[in-house]
């Protein structure tokens, strides 16, 4: 047998083909189980649903619009482009679908503490967001390189009750606060949940996040079906763990006819080597629990990730991502820093919307790629994110100084 | 118990002799490479002339979340001077050629991945390893990974945890051959001053459901606790506080460490 093992493990549990899977310490099994066990329960149990939806609802801001941003299709050569705007969420993106999903099954097993991983922080404010909401204790590990970059969620994460912790290990991003979210849990496990904030991770967590995630596909299909009485001829979304490209291409996933397309971040581009474009440059091996595609050495040592994006500035990404590209059903591009710091100013320019970094580099491809989608149908851009964390950031990177 | 290969090991069949004679077997850890690639073969031979039984040789990896700050910043500076799988290989294979000692190659995944599973399991036996530790491959995870390791000539160290339930304890003990690692608490590695007083629970417990010999790691920091742990189990693995000797005064400081323990666990039987 030439080829490794692992490519033929469908035996085992929470894969997706060959990706995905449970690699983890002895220690986490019980509790991987344990949480297996009640979201199972809680996927059958409607009266689950029905409390998030009320929440996604009234707390959240549920359903976010699917706009249609005229001007921005006209900059993109002439193209009919639809925003679905979970920037409009509360906390400012997609991330509150996924930990008020997992904040609920927290209480149903008990546990009162929460830690979590984060990168540019938004996950992290969605996190410390619904401790808050439910009087949970809240760890949130970020990457000390992290924590400089993205200062003001550091500050909104402690005005709302947690605890951020900076890791200063490896990289100092947010391969580097997992390693330590996972090492709290290791030590913990008894009486904490580690809300995972995207597709990544050991079972159930890549299956679970993309579940409440979904919400921004099932609305942005019937959005589109009231407004153009038909599917969109192509989805586009940034990827970096996953979670909002998961979230949005899993309504369409079945529909031959409605292209997916997932925006990697090139970074300085994939041909330097500073980039975060895994599925596009990675090769197979596992990283905090599964089988993906990942930046490594040739000798099995994760590689370092660069992306203006710090929630693109991830190495790995989700196993069904993986899956995905080996099927040939989603299409993995990628695009640069510059070229996402462009779409962000034009996106604000044009529509009055500032979108994150992370956002950008699906709005990015757009204007790309436009030109040749004219007459293809509605274009559907997943707008994951606000972009007001990154507006210092920016103002810097362009030479702007904001002192007062 | 159990054995997928018909032969015994060369690992089971050494702790039969040290069951037979009342020895608990001293397990030290070390890092691959640290605290310099020159020394590896040095300290390998002086962890055995200091009484160790088995030596867990770890492969660095970039991202162990499994251990704690100690074994985290060996690994690391490990990584730094270019210490690769195949140099762990090939160092082992050196000490071998001068040594008939056991050594456990342990690994994270990812590193045994990009080498090749095949190819790795093929060169650790040439090297003269006597088993494999994946600390990221847990019961049932892969059966056809699993399956392909437990084909080698050499056992692959299972791990419990005090997490593990006791149905999936029993069915993991069925499996092991050489000898099961029992981790004395929830967390990373890393010596700490107290062990948990249901460890005696716990290991017997165990003993019921197999005749694998137990050891007991994580958190073990000196001659006292090794000695406790040495009551209970047929081995005492010892690591970060190792590397902590090491790191204070070399090979001399990580050898007269280790020579405390084994007069501490000798004093047992």
């Amino acid at each position: 047998m030439s080829q490794s093992v692992v490519e033929g493990a469908t035996r085992a549990p929470g894969r997706f083909g060959r990706f995905g899977g449970q690699y983890v310490p002895e220690t986490l099994i019980a509790a991987l189980e344990e949480l297996e066990q009640v979201y199972e329960a809680a996927r059958n149990d409607p009266s689950f649903w029905a409390e998030l939806e009320d929440l996604l609802t009234h707390y959240v801001g549920r359903p976010t619009p699917l706009y249609r941003a005229d001007r921005l299709g006209e900059a993109a050569g002439g193209v009919r482009v639809y925003l679905k705007r979970e920037d409009l969420n509360h906390t400012g993106a997609h991330k509150i679908n996924n930990t008020l999903g997992q904040v609920l099954l927290a209480r149903r097993m008990g546990k009162r503490r929460i830690i979590a991983e984060t990168g540019a922080g938004q996950h992290g404010v969605a996190t410390a967001t619904v401790c808050a909401l439910f009087g949970l204790d809240c760890v949130v590990y970020m990457g000390a390189e992290d924590a400089r970059r993205q200062a003001l969620n550091v500050y909104r994460m402690e005005l709302l009750g947690a605890e951020v912790r900076t890791v200063e290990s490896g990289t100092r991003t947010l391969k580097d606060a997992t390693n330590e979210a996972i090492r709290d849990w290791v030590t913990n496990v008894a009486d904490t949940h580690y809300i995972i904030g995207s597709v990544v991770g050991p079972h159930p967590y890549p299956r679970m996040v993309r579940d409440f995630q979904a919400v921004i596909g099932k609305e942005a299909r019937a959005q589109l079906e009231a407004a153009e009485g038909r599917l969109p001829a192509k989805v586009v979304a940034c990827v970096g763990g996953g979670s909002n490209a998961m979230g949005i291409f899993h309504a369409f996933v079945d529909e031959p006819s409605v292209e997916l397309i997932g925006v990697e971040a090139a970074g300085d581009g994939v041909e330097t080597g500073r980039h975060a474009a895994s599925l596009t440059a990675g090769r197979p091996g596992v990283l905090h629990g599964s089988y993906s595609y990942l930046l490594q050495t040739e000798d099995g040592q994760v590689a370092p990730a660069h992306s203006v994006s710090a929630g693109l500035d991830y190495p790995g990404v989700g196993p069904e991502h993986a899956y995905l590209k080996d099927v040939g059903r989603a299409r993995y591009v990628t695009v640069t820093d510059r070229e996402a710091l462009d779409a962000f100013g034009t996106l604000a320019r044009l529509e009055g919307i500032i979108p994150a970094l992370e956002s950008a580099h699906a709005v990015a491809y757009l204007l790309r790629e436009g030109p040749n989608w004219v007459g293809a149908g509605p274009i559907v851009v997943c707008l994951s994110g606000r972009g007001d964390k990154d507006v210092a950031q920016v103002a810097a990177l362009t030479g702007k100084d904001l002192a007062p | 118990m159990a054995n997928t290969s018909s032969e015994t090991d060369r690992l089971s069949s050494r702790f039969d002799a040290w069951r037979a004679a009342g020895r608990r077997a001293l397990i030290p850890y070390v890092t691959a490479g640290y605290p310099r690639p020159a020394d590896t073969v040095e300290l390998l031979h002086g962890l055995v002339d200091a009484g160790a039984d088995v030596i867990e040789l770890g492969v660095p990896f970039s991202d162990p979340l499994a251990d704690g700050p100690t074994i985290q910043r060996s690994t690391q500076a490990a990584l730094e001077a270019g210490v690769t799988l195949e140099w762990t290989l090939d160092a082992l294979a050196r000490f071998r050629r001068e040594r008939d000692a056991s050594v456990v190659v342990f690994s994270y995944l990812n590193p045994v991945l990009a080498y090749g599973i095949e190819r790795f399991l093929a060169d650790a036996v040439a090297a003269g390893a006597d088993g494999f530790l994946l600390t990221d491959l847990p019961y049932g995870c892969d059966p056809e990974f699993e399956a392909l390791v437990e084909a080698s000539p050499i056992p692959l160290i299972r791990l419990l945890a005090p997490t593990t339930p006791i149905d999936r304890a029993v069915a993991i003990a069925r499996r092991a051959r050489g000898f099961l690692y029992y981790i004395s608490r929830t967390g990373v590695t890393g010596a700490t001053r107290d062990l948990r007083a249901d460890l005696a629970t716990e290991v017997a417990a165990l003993r019921g459901a197999t005749d694998v010999p137990i050891a007991v790691g994580f958190g073990i920091s000196g001659p006292e606790q090794a000695a406790w742990v040495a009551q209970v189990a047929d081995g005492v693995v010892v690591g970060s506080a190792l590397i902590e000797a090491l790191d204070r005064g070399g090979i001399p400081e990580a050898t007269s460490f280790l020579r405390t323990l084994r007069e501490a666990i000798d004093r047992v039987r």
